[in-house]
Formats: C-alpha cells, sequence, structure tokens
C-alpha cells in the first residue's frame, strides 16, 4: 500500500513538474526570461548531481566545476577544433568525465571530513588551471570562441525556446534516473553511508566502490550541465569552472535543502535568480549576495525547503497554543 | 646555481608569508575546529589597510602595523560574535558556507572602498641588496622572514607560556573538559578568532610590498594557506610554518625552472600527494574526521 500511495506522489509531481515546464516553455515570450530559465536548468543538472554526493552519500565535494568544465570544454575542443558531430563529442564529454572521476575519486574519496574537501578542491582547481594556462588548445584565460549550435535533424537549438525544452527535458530525464537510483537497493546503501560509515560496511556494503560509483554518476550529470552550458553561450572562459563556481553548487545544494530533489531546482533557481535581481545594485551586488548567504544558512541551517516548513510548523504550533491558551482563559 | 639561490630566496620570502597565514588557520581550526574560507579576505584587509594607513596617510610604520592589524583583528571579533557564534551548533558544511557568505561578503566592501583598482606598496626599508653567492638578496625579503618567525615564535610562546595561552590549549584539546574546570571556551573562541584574523592581517601587510594589491588577492592566497597548512598536517603550528616555507620555495623553483604557468597549481599538486601518501600531513599523526 505504501509503495503504491509513494509511486502515486511521484506520479502526480512527474506530471506537475512536466505540465510547469512545458507551461513555462509555451507562455513566456521574453527570450530574457527564457535564457535565465534555462540557466536555471543547467543549474539544477549541477546541483542535482552533487545532491547525489553530498545529500545522499554525505561526501564534501569542493571541486566539481572542474567536470562541468571538463563536460564544456571536451565539446568546445571536439566540435570546434577537430569539427565532430556535438553528439559525438557528448557521449566522449561525459565519457571522460566519468574516466576522470574514476581515476580522481578513488584515491580521493578514501579521505573523509574536511580531508575529502580539500582533497576535492585541490582537483578542481588544478583542473581549472589546466584550462587557463594549456592555451594552445583551451584558448586559455581569454575563451574559448565559435562553439556551434546544437542540430537535431532540421531542429536547430537557438538560444530561446527549443534549447529551453531541450535542457528541461534533460533535467527531467535526470531527475526520474536519480529517483529510480535512490529508490533503489544502490539508494539505500547510499543512505546508508550518510548515517554511518562504518555500520554500513559491517552489513555488507562495499561503501568504497558505492561512494566512487556515485562520484561518477555526479561527475556525468556535472558534464552534460557543461556541454549544454556551451553550445548555449556558445563562448565559454576557464572562469565559469573555478573554484567559486564550486563553491556556488555547493551552495545551491545546501540552501535549496539537502538530499532533497525539489530542493535541488529550488536552490538552483535562488541562486541564478539572485544576481540577476542583484544588478540593479551594481556595486553593492557582492555585499548583498554574501550578506543573504550568510543570514540563510545561520538561520536556516537546513535549507530553505526545511527552513520554511519549520517556520511554517512553529506558526501553525503557536497560533494552535494560542487557541487552547484562548479556550482556557474562557 | 646562481639562478637557484635567486629562486630559494624569493621562495623563502613568499614562503614565510605563507607560513603566517597557514599558522593562523591552523591556529584557528584546532581551538575551534573552523575551517575559516574568509581567511584570505582578512589577509587582503592587512595589506588594503597598509596601504591607506601608510601610504596614503603617511603614518609611521610601525604605527601603521599596529593600527591595520587591530583594525582586522577587531573585524575578525565581529565576525565570531555576529555570525559564527549564533551558528555554532550548525553543520561543518554550513559553516563553510557562512565563511564563505563573509568572504564575498568582505571582497564586496573591499571593492566599495578602495575599488578595482590594483595598489603598489613602497618596500619597507631602502636600503641595497646584499649579494650572496651571486644571487641578489633584498634587506624586506631578511625583514618579512624575521618578522614571521616573530610571530611564529610568539604564537608558540603565548601557548606554552601564558596561562590564557595554556587554556585555549586545553580548549582545543577537549573543549568540555575545559569548561569544567573553569574556562571560558567561549572567550577562548573569540580569542582563537581575533589572533588567528590579527596573523592573517600581518601576513597581508608583509605580502603587500611585494605584489599589487587588490580587493580580489585574498582567494588564492587563503587557498594557498590551507595547501600550506594541510602540508605540515592541520592543528600544528609548526607544522604549518614549515609547510608554507616548503610551499613557497617548490612554487618559487617549479615556476623557475619548469614553467610559470604551474605556479599556482603547485600548491595545490602538492596538496592532492600529501593526502594521498600521508593525509596527516608531514608534521602531524591525526587524523581529523569531519562533516
Amino acid at each position: 500500500m505504501i509503495i503504491v500511495a509513494e509511486q502515486k506522489r511521484i506520479f502526480i509531481e512527474h506530471t506537475l513538474f512536466i505540465i510547469t515546464v512545458i507551461l513555462c516553455g509555451l507562455l513566456i515570450e521574453n527570450t530574457y526570461y527564457l535564457q535565465i530559465m534555462t540557466f536555471i536548468g543547467i543549474n539544477t543538472l549541477l546541483a542535482l548531481g552533487l545532491n547525489m554526493l553530498m545529500g545522499y552519500a554525505g561526501q564534501v565535494s569542493l571541486g566539481h566545476a572542474a567536470f562541468y568544465g571538463i563536460g564544456a570544454y571536451s565539446t568546445a575542443i571536439l566540435s570546434t577544433t577537430f569539427g565532430l558531430s556535438p553528439w559525438i563529442a557528448l557521449v566522449c564529454a561525459v565519457g571522460g568525465a566519468i574516466f576522470v572521476a574514476f581515476i580522481v575519486g578513488l584515491p580521493t574519496l578514501k579521505l573523509s571530513g574536511y580531508y575529502l574537501g580539500m582533497g576535492t578542491l585541490g582537483f578542481g582547481m588544478i583542473v581549472n588551471i589546466t584550462f587557463r594556462e594549456w592555451s594552445s588548445v583551451t584558448g586559455g584565460s581569454s575563451g574559448f570562441v565559435g562553439i556551434p549550435m546544437l542540430e537535431l535533424g532540421s531542429i536547430v537549438f537557438e538560444a530561446g525556446r527549443s534549447y529551453f525544452f531541450l535542457v528541461w527535458a534533460v533535467v527531467f530525464v535526470a531527475i526520474v534516473l536519480c529517483r529510480r537510483i535512490l529508490n533503489s537497493r544502490m539508494g539505500r546503501a547510499l543512505r546508508s553511508i550518510h548515517d554511518g560509515e562504518n555500520a554500513s560496511m559491517a552489513v555488507g556494503v562495499n561503501t568504497h566502490f558505492l561512494k566512487l560509483q556515485i562520484f561518477m554518476f555526479s561527475a556525468a550529470l556535472g558534464s552534460i550541465a557543461g556541454f549544454l552550458y556551451a553550445h548555449f553561450v556558445m563562448f565559454i572562459s576557464p572562469d565559469s569552472f573555478g573554484f567559486m563556481v564550486s563553491v556556488k553548487m555547493v551552495t545551491m545544494v545546501v540552501i535549496g535543502g539537502m538530499a532533497s530533489v525539489w530542493g535541488a531546482i529550488l536552490g538552483s533557481s535562488l541562486l541564478t535568480l539572485l544576481p540577476e535581481v542583484l544588478h540593479s545594485f551594481e556595486e553593492y551586488e557582492m555585499i548583498i549576495f554574501g550578506l543573504i548567504l550568510m543570514v540563510v544558512m545561520i538561520f536556516m541551517p537546513q535549507g530553505l525547503t526545511r527552513g520554511l516548513i519549520d517556520i511554517y510548523e512553529h506558526s501553525r504550533k503557536n497560533s494552535n497554543r494560542i487557541k487552547v491558551n484562548n479556550k482556557r482563559a474562557n | 646555481m646562481q639562478e637557484i639561490i635567486q629562486y630559494l630566496f624569493s621562495g623563502i620570502t613568499t614562503g614565510s608569508i605563507y607560513a603566517v597565514i597557514a599558522v593562523g588557520l591552523s591556529m584557528l581550526y584546532s581551538s575551534t575546529e573552523l575551517i575559516n574560507f574568509s581567511h584570505g579576505e582578512f589577509v587582503m584587509l592587512g595589506a588594503m589597510g597598509i596601504v591607506t594607513i601608510w601610504v596614503h596617510l603617511a603614518l609611521p610604520l610601525p604605527l601603521a602595523f599596529v593600527l591595520t592589524v587591530a583594525a582586522v583583528a577587531f573585524m575578525g571579533m565581529l565576525f565570531e560574535r555576529l555570525a559564527i557564534r549564533t551558528a555554532k551548533k550548525h553543520q561543518p558544511i554550513t559553516l563553510v558556507i557562512i565563511t564563505v557568505g563573509a568572504s564575498i561578503l568582505l571582497r564586496g566592501v573591499a571593492m566599495i572602498i578602495w575599488g578595482k583598482d590594483p595598489f603598489s606598496v613602497p618596500p619597507f626599508s631602502s636600503h641595497d641588496s646584499i649579494e650572496i653567492a651571486g644571487a641578489a638578496l633584498v634587506p624586506q625579503s631578511l625583514f618579512i622572514v624575521v618578522a614571521a618567525f616573530i610571530l611564529a615564535g610568539a604564537i608558540h610562546l603565548f601557548f606554552k607560556q601564558t596561562l590564557t595561552g595554556k587554556a585555549m590549549v586545553a580548549c582545543a584539546v577537549n573543549k568540555k573538559a575545559a569548561w569544567l574546570s573553569g574556562i571560558p571556551s567561549e572567550t577562548m573562541g573569540v580569542l582563537a578568532f581575533i589572533i588567528s584574523t590579527g596573523t592573517g592581517a600581518a601576513a597581508g601587510i608583509f605580502i603587500a610590498p611585494i605584489t599589487m594589491s587588490s580587493y580580489d588577492m585574498g582567494t588564492m592566497l587563503g587557498l594557498k594557506g590551507f595547501c600550506a597548512a594541510m602540508i605540515g598536517g592541520l592543528g600544528s603550528l609548526w607544522g604549518a610554518f614549515a609547510g608554507g616555507i616548503l610551499l613557497g620555495v617548490l612554487e618559487s623553483l617549479g615556476a623557475g625552472l619548469i614553467s610559470s604557468g604551474l605556479k599556482d597549481a603547485i600548491a595545490f599538486i602538492l596538496l592532492l600527494l600529501i593526502l594521498y601518501i600521508c593525509p596527516g600531513g608531514l608534521f602531524s599523526a591525526k587524523i581529523s574526521k569531519r562533516f
């Protein structure tokens, strides 16, 4: 019964999600809004991947922008410099990211705590410096120009409505995939690592291999996001994949609320919209952004999803108490 | 040979600055179990402070030094009181994001106060350079290295000889036991922040005449400070110091002998190597488990 109810709930959520996306895509005419919603989709992919790693497996990565960058640069180099079809480049980009994640994850995921954070941070910085310094291939710090548009048969994905649908279709597939993984045996094993690595090892979970698998999965999602980003803006530079971007990804996951698929969407929407809104403050943009980040984390450490629910429940409890008190007084 | 000695000189100079940054970070970690991602920004504030107080207001150097360190340490205290203490019971990852938020905030403030253009600071001493084995040693480098050693020595003495310092060590070892024996652990936390951000400011002052100072110089310095602290072993004072010097020397040699593009990567390659081979750091056996 519970499983049936759960499946029903997921089905309703997914239907609502698809309807919202289609409505947004069809009703919004303003290209600027569509563009921002596309960025939200790309960032959601990043947050989803990192959320699997951080929220469910409990492993922090401060260098995830590296995979984002690997995805973007692989497709840029393969499709522009070598003239391959972007779809072949996509396969190579994802394959490359998974391979790098395997090589890096093998030793790094043995670390824990701040040491894991620093290890992933170091990896991210090295990848970013490679983008910047290997200028004969990557274009160096001035960036990589002239990335072609995506084409599928007769459809050309231009910045605008078609790209919006493409990105959100990928997001939907990613959400379904994440949920399938989480509801499988692997997902349960994953959560057991989060609660206690030694305990899950004791009941026979191969924790190291599982962490590595999920690291590779989130790397794959990151590289797909990078692929979509590169063909969307058609210009990439190392700054888009630096340390601050990694931090921003972590922030999306934490602010949205860890271990929640919808939290990832909320977090990425907020962190994409906030800078756009703050643009009007010009010079004060950074100050306000930093302040908001600090205040939210200080007062809602569980993230906004959890924090807002808490506030709601708290106020309901309070109003109930007032009602009870009033009755007593009467 | 002459080149290598020259690289060594400049490596030890920048290394001792990394060392001071690493000492501040490492000390803060051992007393509060917090990694402060805004530490680099306090270093930046130190450098910008000396630009304003010494270069623009033309106060005497020792006074400017003291004023800058005091001002930055005061900001560190404010940061602890307003942000960190309110959020003390949160998970480490939320604390990390709070410090990142603080670093963005401080960078934004610095951008408004000092603008986006970099500043240069004249050397602290105008003596001629000394020649050793064909390589030139600028007296300023000597001054920086000696000052870094004095600073680390003073912190060492503070922890070993004074009652307050010992109380801080006690807090670092076991907060509850320290509290039971009558040590106000909250005051010690504030003190740790004051000392850590103060040394950060000192590092900023040392680095100001060597490179250009701008509002966004802090992030990279902070990250290299982490690398140095990790190389030496988080939580160990002289380990962090040695890690800083080692990092500076290797960076300078790598940039000079292999490729200058490699300069920034060296710190992180070293960090990964240390983490894979001996995660506790070169000079510490303790392995920490957090998050």
